[in-house]
Order: structure tokens, then sequence, then C-alpha cells
């Protein structure tokens, strides 16, 4: 393999050209991001870099000198379509990139609503620019008013209470992070941002976006009105694949692939975009919109493109996040829903520092925790070696 | 090989102890302690693991 392009800089993107001259990859080494900017980390968006404590120099991805790696870097260019036999990226200028190995990383971008209004002010948080938008509206002093509790929209909420702005959060579910952690645990979460000043409105429904050219309120169903300055659509996001349609690709929420991140002959995906069926899980096809698991993927796929065919090592993953919020580290790990019988091994959900872990067929296979890392990461191990859930309760001291 | 860790960064996800549990453990003081700070060759895959999922990019592997 004399050639590789990777389309993505972002984290994905970044390990993964990393990781290949790590191995010794010593050919042409081509990283495409449609951003202008080099990869920058995003977690910070809702958190640090928004809240002003970070200025926006700190966020970016790689300390160590690109120089090292040996880039062509083709920053600002948006890769428009993939020829599957070639191996060839077009971009949004017309050029081509053609190489012997391609590496998917384009990621996933902010879902809206149908039937919202354009006006300034409704704005989503995916990029750094999103964030310097939004901050700068903080700045100012703004109402926020956000669409969905989901982690960002949570984040952003504690972010901008900790700049002592009144935020409103609109949620549909009964409970904020319910997808992440179950409606028991979203209600503690709820207490806790009440308690910090949070307008957090659960199982409402947004009926009208309304402003003259600008966002001024939005109305419920059942009449109440919210007056804000800056609405945030935070409805969640969905992979950016629309440019690999007829490229040949299986695309079926994300690109498919095999257990080795594979996708088709000399092209492997990581990250937001990559569907593959996770041998930690019994082979459960999975798209995993996680901070660890595009660097996880991104080293994999590189060692993937450089692997011997049959020689390659499946994916096998235990699913990991994060989220900091008023003080609170919330961390999860593996599988679980709501229908899962969850027990408390430690602590105490109200206090907000427990661990929870939740079976499935026996076995633990998701974990829950709030400012208890060391617990967490154990029971990740557990459910990585697939313990039965009865020895998995007394498992962690 | 050596490892550095810079505390200023170092949130305590702990993502690290998965990564290498032989060479970082966060205790429940809330800190993370390096358990080795100059590992063997056979440990460089985990070390390397480590500092590319650390979250706050605050693990450095030397040599």
């Amino acid at each position: 393999m004399d050639s590789i392009a990777v389309v993505g800089a972002s984290l994905a993107g970044l390990r993964a050209v990393e990781t290949l001259r790590r191995l010794g990859f010593a050919g042409r080494l081509t990283l495409i991001g449609a951003e202008a900017h080099l990869p920058y980390d995003r977690p910070p968006l809702s958190k640090e870099l928004l809240s002003g404590e970070w200025d926006r120099d700190r966020v970016v991805l790689r300390r160590a000198p690109y120089d090292e790696l040996d880039l062509e870097l083709l920053l600002g260019f948006r890769a428009t379509a993939l020829d599957v036999a070639t191996r060839t990226v077009t971009l949004h200028d017309g050029r081509t990139v053609a190489a012997d190995g391609i590496v998917l990383a384009t990621g996933a971008a902010p879902r809206t609503l149908p039937g919202l209004p354009t006006l300034d002010g409704i704005v989503t948080l995916r990029t750094l620019d999103d964030c310097m938008v939004l901050r700068g509206a903080m700045e100012r002093g703004a109402r926020i008013c956000v669409i969905g509790a989901g982690f960002i929209g949570a984040e952003v909420a504690a972010t901008a209470r900790s700049r002592g702005l009144d935020v409103t959060v609109l949620e549909a579910l009964d409970a904020p992070m319910v997808r992440g952690v179950g409606t028991r645990i979203g209600a503690s979460f709820a207490a806790l941002h009440r308690a910090n000043g949070v307008d957090l409105r659960t199982g409402v429904r947004v009926e009208a976006v309304e402003g003259d050219g600008r966002v001024e309120r939005v109305r419920l169903a059942g009449g109440d009105v919210v007056a804000c300055d800056v609405l945030l659509v935070a409805v969640g996001a969905a992979p950016s694949t629309g440019w690999l349609e007829g490229s040949g690709l299986t695309l079926d929420d994300g690109v498919v692939c095999d257990e080795t991140l594979l996708a088709a002959p000399g092209v492997v995906a990581a990250g937001d975009i990559a569907r593959w069926p996770n041998p930690t899980f019994g082979g459960e096809s999975m798209r995993i919109e996680h901070w660890t698991n595009a660097a996880e993927q991104g080293m994999h796929a590189a060692t993937r493109l450089l692997a011997e065919d049959g020689a390659a090592p499946a994916f096998a993953t235990v699913p990991f996040v994060w989220s900091d919020q008023f003080g609170v580290k919330i961390q999860s790990a593996g599988r679980f829903s709501a229908a899962d019988r969850m027990e408390v091994v430690h602590g105490s959900i109200d206090e907000h520092r427990f661990v929870a872990i939740f079976e499935r067929h026996g076995r633990v296979s998701g974990v829950l925790g709030c400012s208890e890392p060391r617990r967490v990461m154990q029971y990740r191990r557990l459910i990585g070696a697939g313990t039965p859930f009865a020895e998995a309760l007394t498992a962690v001291e | 090989m050596r490892i550095s860790v810079n505390f200023d960064l170092c949130k305590s996800n702990a993502v690290c102890m998965d990564a290498a549990p032989t060479v970082f453990e966060v205790r429940d003081d809330g800190y993370l302690y390096v358990l080795q700070e100059e590992p063997g060759e056979e440990l460089r895959a985990e070390v390397e693991a480590a500092a590319a999922t650390c979250p706050t990019q605050a693990i450095t592997v030397e040599g």
C-alpha cells in the first residue's frame, strides 16, 4: 500500500493518521477535512470553551508538531463523492484524490427539527465555529432556550448557568438524558439541573418557534411561551454519509462495515459514521457517537488497513461516554436501557455519587456512575469479559 | 518508554486505567496514580492506546 487518504479531520481521522505513521506506513498520506481548522477537540465546545474558561487555541487535538506526520493536509475541502472501485475521493472544488487505502471518518452532523422557520438566533452546536457563535451570544447575556435535554443540551444548560444566564430546556421525554441514563437516573439529573436554576420542562411539545427576523419565543402545546434570544436545537446527530450515496458502499444509518471495520476492499470506516458488528456484544450491530469510540476506531481502522486480509483483528469494545455537569462526572459504559434490570451497587442516586449496573441475558451489560471513575472503569472491564450479573454485583469493592 | 502525566489537564476519567490497568490507577480519592513510569516494551500497545484515548490528552509517552 503506497498511498492512503483519510477523509475527515477530527478525532477518528487524526488518530488514524497518527497510528498509520506509528505503525511505519511511509507512503503518501492525505488528511482531508471539511472545516478550515486543524483537528480540534469537541467535548469542550459545550463546556470549557463555551464557558469562557478556555481560549480557542486550547482545544487543539494534537500538541505535537504536524511535521512529524508528513501529511498532505487538505483543510476546508468537503468530500462530495467516493468511487470505491478506484478508491478515488472527489472534493467540492472538483479535484480528486486517489489512494490505495481510504479511511472514512466524516463524523456526524446535528439533526434539526422539521418545520423550523428560518430566523437568526436559531443555532446548533457541533463545530468550533458554532461554539464561538453561541459563546458570543452568552457573552452578551442572551436568554438561552434549548430544545432537547440530551448530553449536549444538558451540558450547555449547565454552562449557561455557570455564566449566570437564564436558560430554559425543553424536553419531549419525562427526564433529561433518558436515552443515555434511563428514567430513574434521569429524574435525579432533572433535580440537579433545577436545583442549579435551570428552567427544565419535561414532557413538553414545541408547537411553534416565532420571531421577526430573529428568534423571539417558543410556543409550547398547551399555551406556554418561552421568550429567548437564542434557540439551541440539540436533538441528536445523524451520520455524515450523504456524500457516499451511490458509492457502492452499503449505507444503513452509517457505513456498514465488517467486524474489522472494513467497508470494502481497501476502504475502512471509523468514528460516528461506522456501523459494525461488535463481538463484545454477540455481534450486535452498533454505531457509536462517543469520543472514546472515535479514538479507538481511528486507531483500529489504521491497523486494519495495513493488515493482511484474514489476519485482521475484529474491533471489539465496550462503548464508553462521559459528561460533566454542575461538578458531577457522569460516566457510562456498555449497553443498557430502561427495560433492563438495574442495581445500584455503590452510593446513592439522589446524592449524585453512585454506581449502577445493568443486566442483559444474565450478564452485566452496562454501568452508569456519577463521580465514581475507578469503579466505572472496573465494571467496563467486567462487561468486556462477559461477567455474569450475579458475580458482578459484588465484584468491585 | 517513559510516561508523563500533565496533572493540570487530567480529569480522572480513568479511561487509561481501562486501557493499561497495570500502569494507571484512579483511586477513591479521585486522583490518577501512575503505577509504572517506565513500563516494559510489552506494555507499549496498551500505553499508546491509553495516551490516544485520554479525553484530556494528559498522557505523554516518550521514547
